[in-house]
């Protein structure tokens, strides 16, 4: 008898005496380049949300938004959504959001700046409050910024335990005439990322996906 | 004093340091002998009596195993046997018992056969009375007479009416007894019968008696600790510990193909995103949900007394054995009923992701079109029947943990033998290691050493052939 009470005592004690704090979910935020010379790259987008659609699993979130000329602001956000544990609502709130990305790429109209860093802000909001164990930011754009007059951006952000990934990142008709203010461009964001505690990765390939999410 | 300050020394300094550590390293030599072969015994002392402590627990081990496998073979003899009075029970309870029945059923159908067979002989039938004075006109001899012929002619006519008769009358007798000769064969044939069960229950008997005989003749060679007993349950209890092993692994696969059966739908029940430890709460609960199907089917074979894991369970009295038997087999039905909707929920969740991922590439409606019911009922099927199929895994079970004692036992005593033999290796090693120390330290020395040995044995006298003086033969003096 006191055997068979000591075996379940174990077994809680086990469960609960090693505790497991961290975060097993992923969250995901992507911006969307919506300045006038990248609009048309928008639909090759489609396909990578669709991507993580199908890759994040019940428990994880995701958020897409727009970066336009002041994207640090919750109006950007085009749909964030956290997957519910059950793997049938999931599949249904996966196809929602689909929805909503195919309706915003339909009607967007391009901005007239390219506010990078306040999307990269209102992205490291959304991803601390999400608690989630794995964060990535993913930016879809040339990673060229053009702030509005007034708009101040030139600060440290933290981003500690943040993964930025800059995907699709087109040469622009100055970088073809000087390769080197590509490359400054990309080291100068690089730079930022890293000061801020975060990891830094360009993904220019976008047949391969998998790198996307890649530890 | 190190090597540079050596070679710029003066060319006479150099032989005169080399010849000092020489003098010093001769006059340490005993001391430094002694101590090597000092160091030498006492490792190689230690080395050997490790290696002995190792070969007595080697044969403690030997021995427990011997105990072990002697008494496992004890066990599985009396479980044999017992099995056999089991049997033998069961054929004297359904036919032996019967028999006072069956003598008294064979006494009448005896007695019937008899009394038909007594009314069935043959009684030759009685010549009546005045045939012998027919016989004595019969015998009157013809003269001639026409009166006497007449009367004999009537004579002749009325005894050939009288046989007539009589024949007529043999024929309905004979007639009468073969029928109840006739009424007799099913008796016969009932005898018959009644006989051959009896006989097939003794055959059945003495085919049971003579499997008994040979678990006694066993048991008795186990009890004596003969090795030829102990050799052949050593080769049972190997060839058992594979088999078992074999059929494990077998059903391991079939565990894991049943958790993968219902790990998926046990995420719809709760919820996919939380953890225990490092581990998903569906995966841990379809665990869970196995184990405790593993549980029952073991309790249900225990308490058919199939296997006997647990001896509380197999010495339980009849009722509560059975009502553990019902208990266990209604909770083991339950989970396989619950398995199966989980396989259902499976396929339904399943299909409903390969839409989603079909959609998001674009491929929408080649899926809707190629649905089928099969694949459901056979993985609802299979839900079903592998809980069942699961609770047979109690007898390869039982099978693997009594053949591994004598196993695991028997690797160990070949441990422990390697042991020993590394240890008296080594011991052996070491004492001929400072043998060779103490005869390279002799040859850094040896001309110090020659010049000692012409200085104690002159060369004018020849060398004793033995330096044991004991052994050594006395020279005869001349007289």
């Amino acid at each position: 008898m006191n055997r068979l009470v000591f075996l379940p005592l174990l077994l809680l004690l086990f469960i609960t005496g090693c505790p497991d704090n961290t975060s097993h979910s992923r969250a995901v935020f992507m911006l969307l380049d919506t300045s006038g010379t990248y609009t048309a790259e928008l639909e090759k987008a489609q396909s990578i949300i669709n991507y993580l659609l199908g890759t994040l699993q019940p428990g994880d979130s995701l958020a897409v938004a727009r970066i336009d000329t002041g994207s640090f602001s919750e109006k950007d956000i085009i749909k964030k959504v956290t997957f519910d544990g059950r793997p049938s609502v999931a599949n249904e709130q996966k196809r929602a959001f689909r929805q909503a990305v195919d309706d915003f790429i339909k009607q967007v109209k391009p901005s007239s700046y390219t506010d990078i860093t306040g999307g990269v802000l209102q992205a490291v909001e959304f991803l601390t409050e999400t608690g989630a164990g794995k964060k990535d930011i993913l930016i879809y754009s040339d990673m060229e910024e053009e702030l509005k007059k007034g708009y101040v951006r030139d600060f440290p952000i933290q981003m500690a335990g943040v993964k930025v990934v800059a995907l699709n990142v087109t040469k622009l008709r100055q970088d073809i005439v000087d390769p080197r203010k590509y490359m400054n461009r990309l080291e100068v964001w690089k730079k930022k990322v890293e000061d801020g505690g975060g990891s830094w990765k360009v993904v220019n390939d976008l047949e391969r996906l998998e790198k996307l999410l890649a530890d | 004093m190190n090597l540079l300050s050596l070679s710029n020394a003066s060319p006479w300094q150099l032989p005169l340091i080399i010849s000092l550590f020489l003098i010093f390293l001769y006059l340490a030599r005993r001391p430094f002998h002694q101590g090597l072969r000092a160091l030498g015994r006492t490792l190689s002392n230690g080395l050997r009596l490790s290696s002995r402590s190792v070969l007595l627990a080697e044969r403690e081990m030997q021995k427990r195993n011997r105990d072990v496998l002697m008494t496992e073979g004890l066990i599985q003899v009396e479980r044999e046997l017992e099995r056999e009075f089991q049997r033998v029970e069961t054929i004297v309870n359904r036919d032996l018992q019967a028999y006072p029945a069956f003598h008294r059923k064979l006494s009448e159908l005896l007695h019937q056969v008899d009394e038909n067979y007594r009314n069935s002989s043959e009684l030759p039938p009685t010549p009546p009375a005045w045939v012998s004075t027919i016989e004595a006109v019969a015998n009157i001899p013809d003269t001639a007479d026409g009166g006497v012929a007449a009367v004999l002619e009537e004579i002749r006519k009325t005894l050939e009416r009288h046989h007539q008769t009589a024949m007529e009358e043999y024929r309905k007798a004979t007639a009468v007894r073969h029928g109840i000769l006739q009424k007799t064969q099913p008796g016969w044939r009932q005898l018959t019968d009644t006989l051959e069960k009896v006989n097939h229950s003794i055959t059945g008997l003495k085919e049971r008696a003579s499997l008994i005989d040979k678990c006694i003749q066993q048991y008795q060679d186990i009890r004596s600790g003969s090795d030829l007993a102990e050799q052949r349950l050593s080769t049972s209890a190997m060839t058992q510990f594979a088999i078992s092993a074999l059929v494990m692994m077998i059903a391991i696969g079939g565990a894991v193909i049943n958790f993968n059966l219902i790990a998926l739908p046990m995420s719809e029940m709760v919820g996919g995103g939380s953890y225990i430890g490092a581990y998903k709460t569906s995966n841990v609960a379809a665990l869970v949900i196995i184990l405790v199907e593993a549980s029952m089917g073991l309790f249900l074979m225990e308490s058919l007394r199939i296997t006997r894991l647990f001896p509380l369970i197999s010495t339980m009295e009849e009722r509560p054995r059975l009502r553990m038997v019902w208990i266990s087999f209604s909770i083991l039905a339950i989970l396989a009923g619950v398995e199966s909707a989980l396989a259902f929920m499976r396929d339904q969740i399943a299909a409903d992701m390969e839409m989603l991922r079909q959609s998001l590439t674009g491929m929408e409606a080649a899926v809707r079109t190629s649905r089928s019911l099969i694949p459901t009922i056979g993985q609802m099927v299979l839900g079903f029947i592998l809980p069942f199929a699961l609770t047979f895994i109690a007898i390869p079970l039982e099978s693997f943990v009594h053949s591994s004692r004598t196993v695991v036992g028997r690797f160990c005593t070949w441990a422990l033998r390697a042991l020993a033999f590394i240890l008296r290796l080594l011991a052996s090693i070491s004492h001929h290691l400072f043998q060779v120390l103490i005869t390279i330290y002799d040859i850094a020395i040896f001309p110090l050493l020659w010049v000692e040995e012409k200085i104690r044995r002159p060369a004018k006298e020849p060398a004793p052939p033995n330096d044991n003086p004991k052994l050594a033969t006395p020279k005869k003096e001349k007289s």
